[in-house]
């Protein structure tokens, strides 16, 4: 595992490495370096077996975050990839051509964060969502509340309470 | 048919060959129009079909009342629930409550549990290929108000606003007594003529259609499915 990690570091360019526990690590690579080092985990390291990849919206920094999560069978070890790209129509390379199940991870991105996949194949068809016509909706300026209110006629009468302010207020009325 | 039969118009290339519009020629050398997608399209508006008077519809209800047709549709999590239902346990048969495997041999539509737009394009589709009279149970409080689910943007709040429904079942989720209680309840509101939740959706056909087609953009259905 070290030896692995020290040629992943060397050959390409890894960096934040983050240990969580036996036979599992994290880190991030830059974008260019994402498919070359997929291509070599898979050739020559034994990493033949793709889990998940999906994607998380760093607003605030104004990217995306991509995380694939791949798996060496042989010695029950897992690599985290991370890599970061542009949330403004930045798109990143497919990699259905090394695993056929990619694309559907692929085609759910493109339709909950808008991530464009170029090749991908069916990457346009929708996938959960028939029809849908807003921004997508995993993206963080999406208002998830206010589209269901105005959406799906909200039934009346319905009271939420903060539950920190309601349980301050229950607990420590004179406060 | 030999191909050179065939004149395709130029604007569906994108289908297959055998559900493009098409103009055939007829053994007379007349054109007609052949259209495979809407083959079965019909756009007939339904009837509403009025309840019979006196005994001979007490007697019908009770006789639908006592033999409750399920339709096998899971929805959500309280799909999970119906199972136990059937098991020796709580033995849902003996109350004449028995699953079918197809919306047109059933009677009793169980939304069970919260809904996305896209199956309730489907659970439309099944609810209005179902024979007169039908009943609808709504299960959990997904159904009711929209439950943990409330500011989902894929979820719909209150069933009632797209299908008509006969009783409600709150809980999240029920459990199988609390359903069985619910078949009950059914069963009581048929024997007492409540039951008429297929003639409300025809009688009110525009304004649920309205409310129907609001959510689901890609409408790609007739507007009642026979």
């Amino acid at each position: 595992m070290e030896q692995l990690l020290d040629r992943i570091i060397a050959g390409f360019e890894a960096a934040d490495i983050e240990k969580r526990k036996d036979g599992q690590v994290f880190f991030t690579v830059p974008k260019p370096k994402v498919l070359p080092l997929i291509n070599h985990l898979k050739m020559f390291e034994g990493f033949r077996n793709l889990i998940l990849m999906t994607a998380v919206d760093w607003i605030e920094d104004n990217q995306f975050q991509i995380t694939y999560l791949l798996n060496n069978p042989d010695t029950k070890t897992d690599l985290g990839i991370r890599t970061f790209i542009g949330r403004d129509g930045e798109g990143m390379d497919s990699i259905h051509e090394l695993w056929g199940h990619a694309a559907t991870f692929q085609r759910e991105m493109k339709e909950m964060f808008g991530i464009g996949f170029p090749g991908s194949p069916r990457v346009d068809e929708p996938f959960l969502l028939e029809g849908w016509d807003d921004i997508p909706p995993m993206r963080r300026e999406f208002d998830t509340k206010k589209y269901s209110e105005e959406t799906y006629f909200p039934r009346p009468g319905r009271e939420t309470h903060d539950p920190a302010t309601y349980m301050k207020q229950k607990l420590y009325p004179n406060d | 048919m030999p191909e050179d039969n065939v004149k395709y118009p130029a604007e569906d290339q994108s289908l297959s060959p055998v559900n493009r519009k098409r103009v055939v020629i007829g053994p007379e050398g007349e054109d007609i129009l052949v259209d495979p997608l809407r083959d079965y399209y019909c756009t007939a508006r339904p009837e509403p079909e009025l309840p019979r008077q006196g005994i001979i519809e007490k007697f019908m209800n009770w006789a639908r009342a006592e033999s409750l047709w399920v339709l096998g549709f899971g929805t959500g999590c309280g799909s999970i629930e119906i199972p136990p239902l059937l098991s020796p346990r709580y033995d849902a048969y003996r109350f004449g409550v028995a699953m079918r495997p197809t919306p047109r041999q059933s009677s009793v539509i169980i939304i069970s549990g919260y809904l996305s737009v896209k199956t309730l394009k489907r659970v439309i589709r099944s609810y209005e290929q179902m024979q007169n009279p039908k009943f609808v149970i709504a299960l959990g409080s997904c159904t009711i108000n929209g439950g943990m689910y409330w500011d989902s943007y894929n979820t719909i709040n209150r069933l009632d606003h797209y299908i008509p429904v006969d009783v409600y079942i709150a809980g999240c989720m029920p459990r199988p007594e609390a359903i069985l209680a619910g078949f009950n309840k059914l069963k009581q509101r048929i024997k007492e003529g409540r039951g008429e939740g297929a003639n409300d959706y025809i009688k009110n056909l525009d304004w649920y259609k309205a409310n129907q087609k609001k959510i689901i953009k890609d409408w790609n259905m007739p507007d009642y499915n026979w």
